[in-house]
């Protein structure tokens, strides 16, 4: 399955290997820095499972097995670079620093948002599959008439690759030369479909098709992924174009709370990717190499921890809305329909208006 | 101290009940924060539910096999006030907006008014307590109810052969204990059996419509099973079948010798390395080569048409014995596979089979069917039609039997055949004639593949 195509710098055994096009400089703090973060979101991530079988949330999209791909993903972004995420990226969330809170809301139903895209340079979880990459193109098109020296990010899986508006972005960043990098998680499972059955050449593939160049990686290995979408992002800015990345990867968990994994694969698969866990091979690295100790691990993980007591508590101090807040961001401006839709609300007792 | 209901959640976006797997703690455990409790069976998963609190449990509410209503209490649990991190005030999420339907991300929500009344259903009585208003905290009065057990420790007892009527409680309120249990198994008695009998016994438990059930001895003397899931699919099949096809069937005893070396001499050959080889495999070529004989033998009668559908694509349906109970997967396009891709198919479609992974659509659009009745070690059978099928064949096991050859009896391996059809289209000269057609592929199959 793991092909010679694949840029892979870290093996699932935390040894390093060379690659003719890409090699890690990274020092033990950045390398140490990745280690947290793939270790905190996990922890965030089961905690939010948890919530959501404890009737805390309505939903939650788990990402376990794809924080490499995710964090070296974010990590390689420039503070003014923009991502465009589907609705499991929370760990490039995190990496944008948005409030691990402020990515629940949604999912415990009480906003339409959750936070300002403005401010951490990173839109809102889309849930309509592959719509994310139109809106990323539209915005690098923009940028590039702007004169901006940045770049555009946009997430999303391989069943997502299949969508029309996928395909379509794919071919209007090739058009226009758009300063955007795909970055498409290819976890194997388009929630019970298997990549085999979507696909006939490996997804990478495709964006020669289109004219760009298209390049796997392992995305269970973070150094791999940080330096390949690093590379990626420098040349878009570059006015080099768009990039199609597949992170070749593995969705340890279910779709979503609402699917059970366990009616459309096998163990045996599942047990084949934990030995390629991504946060286990730089945990590896960073003690043989960087003689990281035991203490600064239990430290990460003590702070996950607590990291994920204080979600929980956060969480669970969540109001329900104000049901009237639905009619706030339909239009930019006031719109006569909605505004009637509102009054009705609020005739009705249910919302107290605002 | 205070007790905290954990009230089932809404696991799905928009599901109304779930029924209970296992309890993965019993009343007495000390649960920590996001420890298992229970596994749960909703419509589209089975799921763990972490406790929501720490402390220590002091009610489950609903047994194994009972369907709880969404919203209802599951779990009581004593948490001292230290816990702070786990408010016991925490709001449903979204459950607060008042009357018509709770909001959910995705799908619709449920409509709180047309929420089914309680479904529950229990062999037991339900312990009583006091409704509690969605995801407040509501004290309860620790359960009247003597609690006589936990399932685990009666799963326990029941591997065990023991008796929990023999045994003293010494837990809370008179709880028998998993300590209790095994005191008692230390200690033997008239009443106790012997543990863990290999072979069937009076006292052993069965497996019956998809489940464990409890021993002719040790089981309630009436024990009523709620007809869902695959049991539920198959009686609708099965009623729907025999109700509306009449059923008519013929049968017959075919010599097997050629069957039986044809797959020895394939076992040994560099392609067939790693396929699984079976009798099986030459019935269902057999059968999809009858049907090219016989078009009429896949057809099947649409009713409300009034029409005949005769299809010349065999999906071939296998009866399939599964943890989960009786199901009939199909091999789509058998008519096309030669021998070694059928022996493929049919050990992929038994492995899923047996994994419990087989999907909906491998169980639609089935033509013609075969049961393998042989592995029960029986001649034969009279089965009933997967419904919109016009035939299925039973195969029983393949044996030595005495066999007339000119004017001596000797053996040989045999193998009967059934064959039950739709009578409404399929008559008796066809259906023989296809039972026959399959018996003479089955005697001599070589002469048959390569005659085409």
């Amino acid at each position: 399955m793991i092909s010679d195509e694949l840029v892979q710098l870290l093996t699932p055994e935390g040894e390093r290997i060379s690659h003719p096009e890409y090699g890690s400089e990274l020092g033990r703090d950045e390398i140490l820095g990745f280690y947290r973060d793939m270790v905190i979101v996990r922890r965030l991530c089961n905690e939010s499972t948890s919530l959501q079988r404890q009737g805390q949330l309505a939903l939650w999209a788990p990402l376990q097995g794809q924080e490499a791909a995710q964090i070296g993903a974010g990590r390689a972004l420039a503070p003014m670079d923009f991502s465009f995420p589907s609705y499991r990226e929370h760990g490039v969330a995190w990496t944008r620093g948005v409030p691990p809170r402020d990515m629940l809301r949604i999912f415990r139903a009480t906003t339409t948002g959750g936070w300002d895209p403005q401010q951490y340079r990173h839109s809102l979880p889309m849930v309509v599959l592959g719509d994310q990459t139109l809106h990323a193109v539209g915005y690098a098109m923009g940028i590039q008439r702007d004169g901006a020296e940045e770049a555009v990010m946009t997430f999303f899986g391989d069943g997502a690759s299949s969508q029309g508006d996928v395909l379509e972005s794919f071919v209007w960043a090739a058009s226009f030369n758009a300063p955007v990098v795909f970055v498409l998680q290819n976890n194997q499972w388009a929630i019970s479909e298997p990549t085999s059955l979507q696909t006939k050449i490996p997804l990478y593939h495709r964006a020669h098709g289109f004219g760009f160049p298209g390049v796997r990686v392992d995305g269970n290995d973070v150094l791999a992924m940080y330096e390949v979408a690093k590379r990626a992002l420098d040349n878009a800015r570059a006015g080099g174009g768009p990039t199609l990345i597949e992170a070749y990867t593995y969705r340890m968990g279910a779709h979503t709370t609402s699917d059970d994994p366990t009616r459309y694969r096998v163990d045996a698969e599942v047990e084949v990717w934990r030995h390629r866990d991504p946060i286990e091979r730089v945990k590896a690295l960073l003690a043989r190499e960087f003689g990281v100790h035991k203490v600064t691990f239990d430290e990460v993980a003590a702070e996950a921890e607590q990291l994920a007591l204080q979600l929980r508590e956060d969480v669970l101090a969540m109001d329900a809305p104000d049901p009237t807040m639905m009619f706030d961001h339909v239009y930019a401006e006031s719109h006569p329909l909605v505004e009637a839709g509102r009054r009705e609300i609020i005739e009705l007792g249910i919302g107290g208006g605002h | 101290m205070s007790e905290s209901i954990f009230l089932l959640p809404d696991v799905g976006e928009g599901l109304v009940e779930a029924e209970i797997v296992a309890w993965k703690v019993a009343v007495g455990d000390v649960v920590t924060l996001n420890q298992p409790l229970v596994d749960i069976e909703t419509a589209k998963a089975t799921v763990e539910l972490p406790s929501p609190y720490a402390g220590t449990v002091t009610a489950l509410h609903g047994a194994v096999g009972d369907v709880m209503t969404v919203g209802e209490p599951l779990v009581v649990i004593e948490t001292d006030g230290a816990t702070t991190s786990t408010p016991a005030s925490a709001p449903e999420a979204g459950a607060s907006v008042g009357a018509g339907r709770t909001p959910v991300l995705v799908g619709y929500g449920v409509a709180e008014d047309d929420a089914p009344v309680t479904r529950r259903r229990r062999r037991t009585a339900a312990p009583v307590v006091a409704t509690p208003v969605a995801g407040a905290p509501v004290a309860v009065e620790p359960s009247s109810r003597p609690v006589r057990s936990t399932p685990p420790v009666r799963l326990y007892a029941k591997q065990h052969g023991v008796d929990l009527a023999t045994v003293t409680g010494t837990g809370r309120d008179g709880l028998i204990t998993r300590d209790d249990v095994a005191r008692a198994l230390a200690t033997p008695t008239p009443t106790r059996a012997p543990a863990a009998p290999a072979a069937t016994s009076p006292t052993s438990t069965t497996r019956f419509v998809g489940r464990e059930i409890e021993s002719w001895s040790t089981g309630p003397l009436e024990e009523r099973i709620p007809v869902r899931g695959v049991l539920r699919s198959m009686a609708d099949a099965m009623v729907q079948s025999a109700f509306q096809a009449p059923h008519a069937a013929v049968w017959v005893r075919v010599e097997a010798t050629g069957t039986v070396a044809l797959l020895e001499a394939l076992r040994g050959r560099p392609a067939f390395a790693g396929v699984r080889l079976s009798p099986l495999t030459i019935v269902a070529l057999a059968v999809c080569d009858a049907a090219r004989h016989y078009p009429g033998l896949n057809s099947s009668f649409d009713a409300p048409a009034q029409e005949v559908v005769v299809r010349r694509r065999v999906n071939l349906g296998i009866a399939a014995n599964t943890p989960r109970g009786l199901i009939v997967p199909n091999i789509k396009g058998a008519d096309t596979l030669d021998l070694r891709a059928m022996a493929v198919a049919l050990n992929e479609l038994v492995e899923v089979a047996r994994a419990g992974t087989t999907t909906p659509e491998a169980m639609l659009n089935t033509t013609l069917s075969i049961t393998n009745v042989g592995p029960f070690a029986v001649d034969g059978a009279v089965p009933i039609l997967p419904p919109g099928t016009g035939a299925i064949i039973a195969v029983g096991q393949l044996a030595k039997r005495p066999w007339v050859v000119g004017d001596d009896v000797v053996a040989r391996p045999t193998v009967d055949l059934s064959m039950s059809f739709d009578h409404r289209q399929i008559d008796g000269a066809l259906a023989s004639a296809a039972i026959a057609h399959i018996g003479r592929f089955i005697t001599d199959p070589a002469a048959a593949i390569i005659g085409g």
